[in-house]
């Protein structure tokens, strides 16, 4: 088995800050114990003894402990920095653990995103979790139970190597009767153990938990309604907060009459600088009487729309940044028997989840508990710490079940809020962005430009590749295509914004968005790879084909082309079939899609999607699968219909009257094929297949009509304008 | 003005002296502590706070509380029976229906709405009355198989449920 990269890519630093992450250990060892409670295993393995390293920001420690606890019980806890936000870790990881510590899966309780007791985590994105936090997970699980049978070898008089383990027991291989469980070997002791050399972690040959379709460990807690969002949190004296908002970006509160506000009985308008809130321990009449506070703002000095963005996007960013640059672009040019040139564009786009940005906030004595729906519950302890000036060990933070997150929780402005009114009002306080708010405040996937020239041969062979993109972020920028001549530029920095020379580009917050970068950059090349295609006089698979080198990449567009099982022919054909590829952080993605177009009413209709992933070793393939049709199905919206209008600061989508996602009946046929690839360690499954869905649904969509469309999203209004274009 | 509104939740009476402006979505959440039913986009654009109210399928974040007065409520808390999942929510759980679940009490009370009026629906009629619900993580498939499975499993009677 390869192993994992563990190192973070460098653009995904870019939304901590210039500061990055640093400082001191979240927790010390010894309050961790005290925290745990008994029932504790310690077990040292190789390497120091009470080290207060497992919870330092920056890595994963090497203590066993920091993962795992088995209880007196037999259960046991499994300890996370990641957290749970529908794409089912809170199985997979649980899978990962029962699998290598030879316990059933049943046995496993998961304690996901609280700083108090798991390890530190840079936070729940990108496609990581299985990837780069199962790795150490599965070498603690190891250990543990490489620990467990040295102690069962004294205990039963056996030798280890004469020794197995099977459902949280361990026992003689040849007289099973002679066994100990987990629990009585622990028995809530305090055991001491070293290890010399670290057991390896099994074969994935020998699997019997992982890699076998398992249901959510988490369902039953969701479809009865027991299973706890941040916003479904009470604490005796809690107040829920409504907070006065701009009407714009960028306007400035001038000045805010509370007095009627003040008036609603059981109200409390409290206020620190622009932050002006009311209080009520009914949500409802505090969203009421904020409505009775008469504010005046500054202007906005935002004069942006989305008529204008794209200009003004090009020349916010004078400066790209080379992603890759090989060969000479030069020679490619005097290679090409044709060129293509040609812009893309992508407009901005809203994480929408179905639980708005929650948190409550609790100050007493000198420490802070907040519950909150973030992705980056250590990022949000920070921030917590500085606004209200107390030490990372006294603040803590718990994340219940979060209902989405996208990208969009990595940025917790409601943790802070909650946190200062807390203190405030020395009360709990639960803030829960309306919908209105989250569209307002969301950190939106950047709108973004993309010019790209390139060449081919006589023989059909791309000969150079000359790729800029402007604010969408380097990711998926490279072109997986065997090109000798090529350049890829990015202007503007990633999706946070910034970048060299860049002056404000965007008019609001911008960042990741399931796939960052990849979306928009894959609908970019995908679709010149398709009119390279046609210009070729090749049909949009064979060209494709023709000019990938990588093995692994064909075998994965051969296996979505004998599920897809139609024929490809030089498009337009009018059948509506459209291809697009992507390696997304090491997961290889072959997406086919079938399309109708209405030619009177512009609308697009999806029929059926077949979508082939190579994601290395699949832990729990149901959750695979799961992933790569909910990406398909959240991919339709940015495809189709999904773009923030905003004009001179305000964002004008305020609800989903206007800002339309993909509901039943939109739905196309979902066909996901996992290629087996089972020694390749583990990579991402979240993200990558939504990727190729902008690219996808535009080739089908030009396959079917013989309009192209440049601008992301593809709505009715664009693809008529498209047809019109044809006459 | 204050007013006690009386109704059924869950089969249950309760009593709520309260504005009977508010809406029920408020006072199951912050009043009574059911927080089964969520609050998503608060102007009945999304059905996540979906109830059942004498039987019909009912935006909880639009309706005042008054009209609740002396009617039969139903959340997601009132579904399964002493710890007996019912076929709806066993459904969603077989066929991976739920991802966040944030959307899933919404959606698992509007498929019961329909399951009552309409005990055997094709999956064009199960996605046509589901139109209304949304879920950003992209279950809809599978909750059109998951309502299917668990109509089939009520007519067969598997858990001795009663429509309510």
């Amino acid at each position: 088995m390869k192993p994992a990269n563990n190192k973070m890519k460098d653009d995904e630093y870019t939304m901590f800050g210039p500061n990055g992450w640093g400082g001191a250990p979240a927790l010390e060892r010894r309050e961790f114990l005290k925290l745990a409670g008994g029932g504790l295993i310690v077990i040292f393995a190789v390497g120091e003894s009470l080290s207060p390293q497992e919870g330092a920001r920056g890595g994963y420690p090497d203590d066993p402990n920091a993962y795992l606890k088995v209880g007196p019980d037999g259960r046991v806890t499994c300890f996370t920095g990641k957290i749970e936000m529908g794409q089912g870790i809170h199985t997979s990881l649980a899978m990962m653990l029962a699998e290598e510590l030879d316990v059933r899966l049943e046995a496993v309780d998961m304690v996901m995103g609280d700083t108090a007791f798991c390890p530190w985590d840079a936070g729940t994105f990108g496609s990581r979790s299985t990837k780069y936090f199962g790795p150490p997970m599965r070498q603690a699980a190891a250990e543990a139970r490489g620990i467990l049978v040295r102690l069962a070898a004294a205990r039963l008089g056996a030798a280890e190597e004469a020794l197995a383990t099977k459902d949280g027991a361990v026992y003689v291989a040849k007289s099973p009767g002679k066994r100990a469980t987990y629990a009585e070997l622990i028995g809530g002791k305090k055991i001491e153990v070293r290890l010399d050399v670290k057991p390896p972690i099994k074969h994935h040959s020998k699997h019997a938990v992982s890699g076998k379709p398992t249901l959510r460990t988490d369902a039953r807690a969701k479809v009865t309604g027991e299973g706890k969002f941040a916003g479904d949190i009470r604490l005796p004296g809690m107040l829920y907060a409504a907070i006065l908002r701009p009407p714009a970006h960028g306007a400035r509160l001038k000045s805010a009459a509370t007095s009627a506000a003040e008036r609603v009985p059981g109200a409390r308008v409290v206020r620190d600088g622009d932050l002006v809130a009311v209080l009520h321990d009914k949500p409802d009449i505090a969203a009421e009487a904020l409505g009775l506070v008469e504010a005046e703002f500054e202007p906005s000095a935002s004069k942006l729309d989305n008529a204008t963005i794209f200009a003004h996007l090009k020349q916010a960013a004078p400066q790209g940044e080379v992603v890759v640059e090989s060969g000479d672009l030069d020679e490619g040019a005097k290679l090409a028997a044709r060129t293509v040139e040609r812009s893309y564009f992508a407009h901005y786009v809203a994480h929408a989840p179905s639980e708005p940005h929650t948190a409550v906030a609790q100050v007493e004595g000198g420490r802070a508990t907040v519950w909150a729906s973030t992705q980056s519950p250590f990022r949000a302890q920070q921030e917590v710490a500085r606004t209200l000036g107390l030490p990372e060990a006294d603040v803590r933070v718990i994340t219940p079940f979060v209902g989405c997150g996208f990208g969009g929780k990595n940025q917790g402005g409601q943790i802070v809020e909650a946190a200062r009114l807390a203190k405030l009002a020395a009360r709990p306080v639960q803030v829960a962005w309306t919908r209105k708010e989250e569209f307002f405040n969301d950190t939106f996937r950047p709108a973004a430009v993309y010019d790209v020239r390139s060449g081919l041969d006589a023989a059909g062979k791309i000969v150079f590749w000359d790729y800029k993109n402007y604010h969408a972020g380097s990711r998926s920028s490279q072109p997986v295509y065997d090109i000798p001549h090529k350049r890829v530029l990015s202007f503007g920095g990633g999706w946070g914004g910034g970048g060299a020379g860049a002056v404000r580009a965007h008019p609001f917050g911008t960042g990741a968005w399931r796939g960052p970068g990849s979306n928009t950059n894959i609908f970019a090349t995908e679709c010149h790879i398709d009119i390279m295609a046609e210009a070729a006089g090749l049909d949009p698979l064979s060209f494709r084909l023709r000019n990938l080198a990588d093995e692994r990449m064909k075998r994965v567009v051969r296996a979505a082309a004998e599920r897809f099982g139609r024929t490809f022919a030089k498009a337009p054909s009018g059948h509506g079939y459209g291809v697009a590829i992507t390696d997304y952080l090491g997961t290889y993605v072959a997406t086919m899609a079938e399309a109708e177009v209405d030619r009177d009413k512009g609308t697009v209709r999806v029929r059926r999607v077949v979508c082939a992933q190579d994601t290395g070793e699949v832990i729990n393939p149901e959750g695979a699968r799961m992933q790569i049709e909910g990406c398909i199905t959240m991919g339709l919206g940015y495809a189709l219909a999904e773009e923030i209008r905003f004009k001179d600061g305000r964002v004008l989508d305020e609800n989903f009257d206007t800002y339309e996602t993909p509901r039943f009946s939109w739905l196309p046929k979902i066909e996901a094929v996992l290629v087996d690839n089972p020694d390749l360690a583990p990579q991402g499954c979240g993200e990558p297949a939504i990727t190729t869905m902008g690219a996808v649904v535009a080739n089908a969509v030009y396959d079917a009509i013989g309009a192209r469309l440049f601008i992301l999203p593809m709505t009715p209004a664009r693809i008529l304008e498209g047809l019109k274009g044809l006459r | 003005m204050d007013k006690t509104i009386r109704f059924k939740l869950n089969g249950k009476e309760v009593a709520v002296e309260t504005s009977p402006e508010r809406k029920l979505l408020w006072v199951l959440r912050a009043d009574l502590g059911h927080t089964g039913t969520k609050y998503s986009c608060g102007e009945g654009y999304c059905g996540a706070c979906t109830v059942l109210v004498d039987g019909r399928p009912t935006l909880s974040c639009q309706f005042p509380l008054a009209k609740a007065e002396g009617k039969s409520v139903l959340t997601i808390e009132g579904l399964a029976r002493r710890g007996r999942l019912h076929p709806l929510q066993q459904a969603f759980i077989d066929h991976g229906a739920v991802q966040c679940g944030y959307c899933s009490p919404g959606m698992i009370l509007r498929a019961y709405a329909l399951l009552l009026r309409k005990p055997n629906p094709t999956e064009a009629e199960i996605a046509d009355a589901l139109e209304t619900n949304l879920c950003r993580c992209g279950c809809y498939n599978r909750i059109v198989a998951a309502v299917r499975a668990a109509s089939q499993a009520m007519k067969m009677k598997v858990a001795g449920h009663e429509a309510r």
